[in-house]
């Protein structure tokens, strides 16, 4: 990577191999300093968005990362969009349970990263790809 | 792609992660490590994640796989030098790292190796009352080999 990210608006980031989720997660921890997340809470918004970019490489069939800044007006976040065209989770409840997996993972990427930030959202149905939203606020000061 | 080094350092092997490792070059070191496991003989193996800013369930696998592989090629594996923040996330993860004893760092993962390797050649002694007759004896008759000069 050269220089800082400008964040003042959304950075992409395409996800088609391992070294882009290795992209992603460097671009996440430049973002989360930027607003200055604490330590932990880097780690966490970090671990969570290395899981859902390889989600989206490996079930999505690859896609793309949207990591941008929101501000509240009290307090400033990180909010990430992982989309991809995939086949879509048919059944979301089941994927959030921890040990459930199809892709011979360990099954914690979906529910372990949902604990792991502040807000969560997933849009997904067969055939409708899928689109997860994550965001950790810093704490006020 | 990046391969993560593996030094050996008497009877121990010594991994030093110092990259952010693409998934391929974690599935890289599972195989070097097995390797040279069996290459040079070693009943131990520490792990160094110092310079590791985050585990995810990815690498998490991969130190759980690498424990349960070397414990079957007969060496122990521990994982040293864990960021507080990175074992927090861990554990809300909900990644337990099954089978993987852990250190504070170097010094101290090889002192729990040099211990446990000690415990089994006494509990070896200690149990089996015929292996400590052939130590009292010296050279053990069904080898000649041992003896010839």
């Amino acid at each position: 990577m050269t220089g800082r990210p400008d964040l003042s608006t959304p950075q992409v980031v395409t996800i088609n191999s391992d070294a882009d989720v290795v992209r992603v997660r460097q671009l996440v921890r430049t973002a989360a300093v930027a607003v200055s997340l604490s330590l932990v809470d880097q780690t966490k918004l970090v671990t969570a968005a290395s899981e859902l970019a390889r989600n989206t490489l490996v079930y999505g069939g690859g896609g793309g990362a949207e990591v941008g800044v929101v501000d509240s007006g009290r307090r400033k976040g990180i909010r990430i969009v992982f989309s991809d065209e995939g086949p879509g989770i048919a059944n979301l409840e089941l994927a959030l349970t921890d040990g459930y997996t199809s892709g011979g993972g360990l099954g914690l990427g979906l529910g372990g990263a949902r604990r792991l930030v502040d807000e969560f959202e997933v849009q997904t149905g067969t055939g409708q790809g899928t689109r997860v939203t994550i965001t950790k606020w810093a704490r006020s000061m | 792609m990046h391969r993560v080094p593996v030094l050996k350092i008497g009877d121990l092997l010594l991994v030093s992660i110092q990259v952010d490792m693409e998934d391929q070059t974690a599935l890289a070191l599972q195989q070097d490590l097995s390797d040279r496991i069996v290459q040079s003989g070693c009943h131990g193996v520490i792990i160094d994640i110092t310079a590791m800013d985050i585990v995810d369930s990815f690498v998490g696998r991969m130190l759980s796989t690498i424990a349960a592989i070397a414990r079957v090629l007969d060496a122990e594996t521990v994982v040293v030098g864990m960021r507080p923040a990175v074992a927090i996330t861990l554990v809300e993860l909900g990644l337990s790292l099954n089978g993987i004893r852990t250190a504070l760092n170097v010094e101290r993962g090889m002192e729990l190796l040099a211990r446990s390797r000690q415990d089994d050649a006494d509990h070896v002694r200690g149990s089996d009352s015929d292996t400590a007759w052939m130590l009292a004896l010296g050279p053990d008759p069904d080898h000649p080999t041992a003896t010839a000069s």
